[in-house]
């Protein structure tokens, strides 16, 4: 494994290539997507160091290889956070150090992204090495910038396919000072469902809407007053759709925190885990026809519209997966290889749109050397 | 002035045969070719350009637009995608030997839905427009341009347009769910959906803010969210700019993000008095407009919680609005800022470079230095929270070397903006105004990387050319 420890050696390492490479942070979401066909790997773990923390003007700068939990940190002695609150996924793939670069490349968001926006939003600047060894950056360190091509926008989310981060920059906001869940019971997934839209509906801000078990949860974060009146009112106007419970303070948080994890999946160690994203409406549909289909763990997350699914590694259950989504977008999360390797693993583009992304992907890396196969065979 | 390419001469000679060519794939009403009615599409928001392009067409579906650029593509003309025309970036201008197409006529709005918090409608409704449609059941989309009554979405997506909101809302491309594209080959592909990301390349955000490089767009997927019970805006006035910005630095540093927190100098709070009588300060050298949200009790505690902040930098004054009328009113001189300028000044520029918000004293500080020097006024309106300048400068369009000077003064800003720490543009777009100065923010090497991502969606540059990327022999076309 090759781990730089400077931006300059990772590009001089790049344009010597004449291989391809696996592209990783600390490697914790390296059983994601597919398996990379490369014989070396490139690690961004030795390129670390939080850069520019301006807590007035909401910004974080890291280089890729600083943990996530240490960007974490730096920005909790402002009493601030990162705005997607990114999972670790470690009760998915294991343990792990997870990177901030990892986190951006792989376009993580948790269940803030309902209302509080995606990673992806957040991602103000990056700097990366693209395929022929150059530094290249996009955006910068405001929070307000249409200059050029939003190459950020482009890079997070494409798994180290299209160049290799080598420093991010994000927004970042004060944390709340205090939360609390309203947890509705709901017989089925399409009560809890009506549930989250109706919270979502109404004018008091909800930052989490998800359905775990028999219970909506509906999460609420802001100043201490504001959220003892929220969401007494989201009570009171939740309450013809059933019993409610409300929970504070630490037990909310942990509540999310396993949302964000997708613990309540309660996966046995041989499942397969997908997450499929729809229009939250269709999330309930979705869920009943794959618990038909092979009796599926599921739980749900944005207002219905992600459903985390876990069943058996097949592909039967993976062209189940596949046809409930009908509109929608599926990822198959996690799989032993052969299974990933065998399969789309997200939702291929329209054919006018892969035409492009064949393209694209030769303008940023045209001998085809970062993480080939990885999203899609033979790309 | 910034130099428009060359027409093709082999273009402009097969105008009449051009012109035939689109009567026959478009109804009768949807061309036109006579001098005197292109006229009005010689220019944008950026009024100092004009340029009458060979043709506009007015299509009214997806398909018509597909079939325009199929056939454009085809013979190797140039188009300029157009909403309203209010780029102030000179984002629409036409060339002489384009075909313009624009969308005012797919104005209709194709679904509401509520429970899953979206709209789709088609690339010429107003912003306003969607708002509209869904205020009477609560709703509204967040992204609010000051030019919200005429602008376009399609307009809004291709510029990533913010509007006073979108400290807190976010600006457009964090309040889109997809798009309805259409390639320069002609081939219509769904971008996004109705969900919420998917996985897969962002081509949603790429697309978001491409300013009519990549290709059009004919149907945007909005997310529209439901209002807050109440908002307040409320005033603080100040005696030195640097104050001012401290009381930024300091209310954001207390954990307290407004939905909006808007900056003025003396020269715009005079401007916007004149023309709105919102109860400005006119003692103060710098203004703060700060808005929140919620209910009674909630706006109280948070103004409260503001005044006390803004109490410790000895405002001149402070007012609180007491109802929504007074909330208007203050509202209504900042949504005008421009208008008011231009009704001091007949011509002025608008700027547009972000800072970081720490620069700000000593960024406007060199701005009025710059000013002196080139003897022309400037007034600053400033979304402070995020640090989007915008410096408006006046001058007369009827004297040549006022332009002169004006231009040059704006281009200094925007170098200055760059070497404090921030870009070129945060909103409006780069366009025609500020493609020269594309270099000062990025690299010759990151510049071609951008131009092989257009040319991976535009292989013959045939779209929206002379915008965006500085002029290199062999790019547009
Ligand atoms: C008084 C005033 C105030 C303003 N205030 C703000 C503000 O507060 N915030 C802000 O961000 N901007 C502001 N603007 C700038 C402008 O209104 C925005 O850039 C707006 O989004 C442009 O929309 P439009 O429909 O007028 O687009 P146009 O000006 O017609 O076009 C803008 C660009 O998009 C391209 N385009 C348009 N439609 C399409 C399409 N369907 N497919 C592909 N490309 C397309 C055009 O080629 C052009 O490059 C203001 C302008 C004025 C005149």
């Amino acid at each position: 494994m090759l781990t730089p420890d400077t931006e300059s050696a990772l590009a001089a390492l790049v344009a010597a290539a004449d291989a391809p490479f696996a592209i990783e942070g600390q490697g914790t979401k390296r059983a994601m997507l597919r398996p990379v066909q490369a014989a070396a790997t490139i690690s961004t773990r030795n390129l670390t160091g939080i850069t520019l923390h301006r807590p007035t003007e909401l910004i974080i700068s890291a280089r890729a290889g600083t943990p996530v939990a240490e960007v974490e940190a730096m920005l909790a002695t402002k009493g601030q956070m990162l705005i997607a609150e990114p999972p670790s996924y470690a009760g998915i793939f294991g343990a792990g150090n997870a990177t901030i670069g990892g986190a951006v490349a792989a376009g993580i968001s948790g269940p803030r992204r309902i209302t509080g926006g995606a990673m992806r939003d957040h991602v103000m600047g990056v700097r990366f090495v693209n395929g022929a060894g150059e530094v290249m950056h996009s955006g910068g360190r405001v929070l307000k910038n249409v200059t050029g091509l939003d190459l950020c926008k482009l890079l997070t989310g494409s798994h180290g396919t299209l160049g290799i981060i080598t420093e991010v920059t994000l927004k970042v906001l004060p944390r709340p000072e205090a939360t609390a869940t309203l947890a509705v019971n709901a017989a089925d997934f399409a009560t809890g469902q009506r549930v989250l839209s109706a919270g979502l509906g109404a004018p008091y801000g909800v930052s989490g809407a998800a359905i775990v078990g028999h219970r909506a949860l509906l999460r609420i974060e802001d100043f201490a007053e504001s959220v003892a009146y929220r969401i007494a009112k989201l009570r009171q106007d939740l309450a013809e759709h059933g019993a409610s419970e409300i929970i504070e303070g630490e037990a909310s948080r942990a509540l999310w925190r396993d949302v964000a994890e997708a613990t309540p999946l309660d996966l046995a160690p041989d499942d397969a885990v997908w997450r499929v994203s729809v229009k939250p409406s269709e999330g309930p549909r979705l869920a009943a026809a794959l618990r038909t289909a092979f009796d599926a763990k599921l739980m749900l997350d944005w207002g219905g519209g992600l459903v985390w699914v876990a069943g058996p590694a097949t592909e039967a259950a993976h062209r189940a997966v596949m046809a409930a989504a009908e509109d929608g977008a599926f990822l198959l999360f996690r799989a032993p290889d052969a299974l990933r390797a065998a399969v789309p693993v997200i939702k291929p583009d329209a054919p006018a749109l892969a035409t492009i992304a064949r393209r694209v992907k030769a303008a940023l890396d045209p001998r085809g050397l970062f993480n080939p196969g990885r999203m899609q065979a033979g790309f | 002035m910034i130099a428009l390419p060359p027409p093709k001469a082999e273009i402009l000679a097969q105008r009449d045969a051009i012109l035939a060519a689109l009567r026959a794939m478009l109804p009768e009403d949807a061309v036109i070719g006579e001098p005197v009615r292109l006229k009005p599409y010689e220019t944008d928001g950026l009024s100092a350009y004009r340029q009458v392009p060979l043709a506009v067409v007015l299509p009214r579906t997806t398909a018509e637009v597909a079939d325009v650029l199929r056939y454009c593509n085809r013979m190797g003309i140039r188009v300029v995608p157009r909403g309203a025309g209010t780029s102030l970036s000179g984002g629409a201008l036409p060339l002489a030997d384009a075909v313009v197409i624009g969308l005012m006529r797919m104005n209709r709005i194709l679904e509401v839905d509520y429970e899953n918090r979206l709209a789709v409608v088609e690339a010429g409704v107003t912003n306003i427009g969607i708002t509209q449609a869904v205020a009477g059941d609560g709703f509204f989309y967040a992204p609010d341009p000051s030019s919200q009554l005429a602008c376009m979405i399609g307009g809004n997506v291709m510029m990533n347009s913010g509007g006073a909101h979108c400290l807190k809302y976010g600006v457009t491309a964090n309040n889109l769910l997809g798009l309805t594209f259409v390639t320069i080959e002609g081939e219509v592909v769904r971008i996004g959906g109705e969900h919420l990301d998917g996985g897969g390349y962002d081509w949603l955000g790429l697309i978001t803010g491409s300013e009519g490089q990549l290709g059009m767009v004919t149907e945007v997927t909005v997310r529209i969210l439901r209002g807050p019970e109440g908002a307040r805006a409320m005033l603080a006035a100040f005696d030195s700019i640097q104050v001012a910005g401290e009381a930024v630095d300091a209310i954001i540093g207390a954990g307290v993000i407004p939905v909006a927190l808007e900056f003025m100098d003396r020269p715009c709070i005079h401007a916007c008095e004149a023309f709105a009588h919102a109860g400005y300060p006119l003692d103060a050298e710098a203004m703060l407009i700060i808005e929140v949200e919620g209910s009674v009790a909630e706006q109280d505690a948070l103004l409260g919680k503001i005044r006390d902040i803004c109490a410790r930098f000895a405002p001149l004054s402070m007012k609180v609005a007491q109802t929504p009328e007074e909330s208007a009113a203050i509202w209504k001189g900042r949504k005008g800022a421009f208008g008011a300028v231009g009704r001091i000044s007949p011509d002025y520029l608008c700027m547009d470079g972000t800072i970081p918000t720490g620069e700000l004293p000593r960024v406007l500080r060199r701005i009025g230095e710059m000013s002196a020097e080139c003897g022309l006024q400037v007034a600053n309106v400033f979304h402070a929270g995020d640090g989007n300048l915008h410096p408006l400068i006046m001058f007369d369009a009827n004297d040549p070397s006022s332009f002169a000077r004006a231009e040059k003064f704006g281009a200094d800003i925007l170098r200055l903006c760059v070497e404090v720490g921030g870009c070129l543009t945060g909103e409006h777009g780069v366009g025609v105004e500020k493609r020269d100065l594309m270099g000062v923010q990025f690299s010759e090497a990151e510049l071609d990387q951008q131009r092989a991502i257009k040319s991976a969606f535009d292989p013959g540059w045939l779209l929206n050319g002379a915008k965006v990327f500085p002029l290199v022999a062999g790019a547009h076309g």
